[in-house]
């Protein structure tokens, strides 16, 4: 009722709410991070365009850390579970998230996906997100770090015109170096240009994982995240 | 929208006028794209009628020991001291404000 003269007239009446309207996966992610520091896991959200070459990444990592360190990966993927399957012959304890027509993953999806799976006895749990390089950037999972593979043939235009994803990246590994010589108008030089104006602590190792070229460096990396985290 | 209906019910609203919302250019959410789709989802009482504002927030990066602002396109480091700069609005996804028609 209107409170000068009693007429039953409403009010319209601003709420000051200031949320973020993805607290709920917030929240979720938050507690994911915790079971993985708990464990001493390191969580990797691994990025990239479909073809970027995620999975071929993680079999070379997996062939470099063979014998020396445990290797997990949930492997998220629209309709099928090749990547996983891949992962696994790889040697990697692997299970597929299949995310039916969304283009990438989320802390809830990761979370339901750990109780199927032994991932506290993994050294290093890589989350192989869906290929895109918009969405996945958005939603946090829990993870410590975010990879983004870029694969030389997608040109260097490409931090530039997806600056969400690359602004999150802790490292870029560009991949398929080994095909510079067939590519006179693409430049090393010219990606690391447009990933320093897109990512603020600017990294990018250079990946030929198929030829195990550049391997050394990106081992050294995780081993140095997985030492301190943060 | 959960958030918008416990607001609403916790206050005994009768309508839901307007929601307020802001979004930042690195957010990664494109202004009209969500307010295409909210156009689908209001329709559920309280926010049937109800509008949606969408306030856009640009991309501001700045040095992160002295504060220097980095020109737009610029390499992400200070340009005095080069230490990395941090972004200091443009990743936003607020819902700030829920206009309400309360008796």
């Amino acid at each position: 009722m209107c409170d000068t003269c009693g007429c039953g007239d409403t009010h319209l009446v601003p709420v000051e709410v200031q949320d973020k309207v993805l607290a709920h996966n917030d929240r979720l992610a938050a507690h994911n991070r915790e079971h993985f520091q708990e464990c001493g896991v390191l969580a990797v959200n691994l990025m990239g365009s479909p073809g970027s070459g995620k999975t071929a990444i993680l079999e070379a990592t997996a062939h470099a850390f063979r014998g020396t360190r445990k290797l997990m990966a949930l492997a998220g993927d629209l309709a099928t579970d090749y990547d996983a399957r891949r992962l696994e012959a790889a040697g990697i304890t692997a299970l597929s998230i299949t995310t039916g027509s969304a283009c990438h993953l989320d802390a809830e999806m990761v979370h339901r996906a750990l109780h199927d799976f032994p991932w506290r006895d993994a050294d290093f749990l890589f989350v192989e997100n869906v290929g895109n390089l918009v969405c996945p950037a958005v939603y946090d999972l829990g993870q410590a770090v975010n990879v983004v593979a870029l694969s030389v043939t997608e040109g260097p235009d490409k931090p530039l015109k997806y600056p969400v994803m690359f602004r999150k990246a802790d490292l870029v590994l560009l991949t398929k170096v080994d095909l510079l010589p067939h590519l006179p108008e693409v430049s090393l030089a010219a990606f690391e240009d447009a990933v320093a104006r897109t990512m603020p602590e600017a990294r990018v190792l250079p990946l030929a994982a198929a030829k195990g070229e550049g391997l050394s460096a990106w081992l050294d990396w995780l081993e140095a995240r997985r030492r301190s985290p943060s | 929208m959960q958030r918008v209906l416990a607001e609403a019910n916790a206050r005994g609203a009768i309508a839901v006028h307007r929601l307020s919302v802001a979004i930042g250019e690195l957010a990664g959410v494109e202004p009209e794209l969500l307010a295409s789709a909210y156009t689908l989802v209001k329709d559920n009482g309280l926010c049937d009628g109800s509008a949606l504002d969408i306030h856009r927030v640009p991309a501001r990066w700045a040095c992160r020991d002295c504060g220097i602002e980095v020109a737009r396109g610029e390499i992400l480091r200070c340009p005095a001291c080069s230490a990395p700069a941090r972004l200091l609005s443009g990743d936003e996804i607020l819902l700030e404000r829920i206009e309400m028609e309360v008796p």
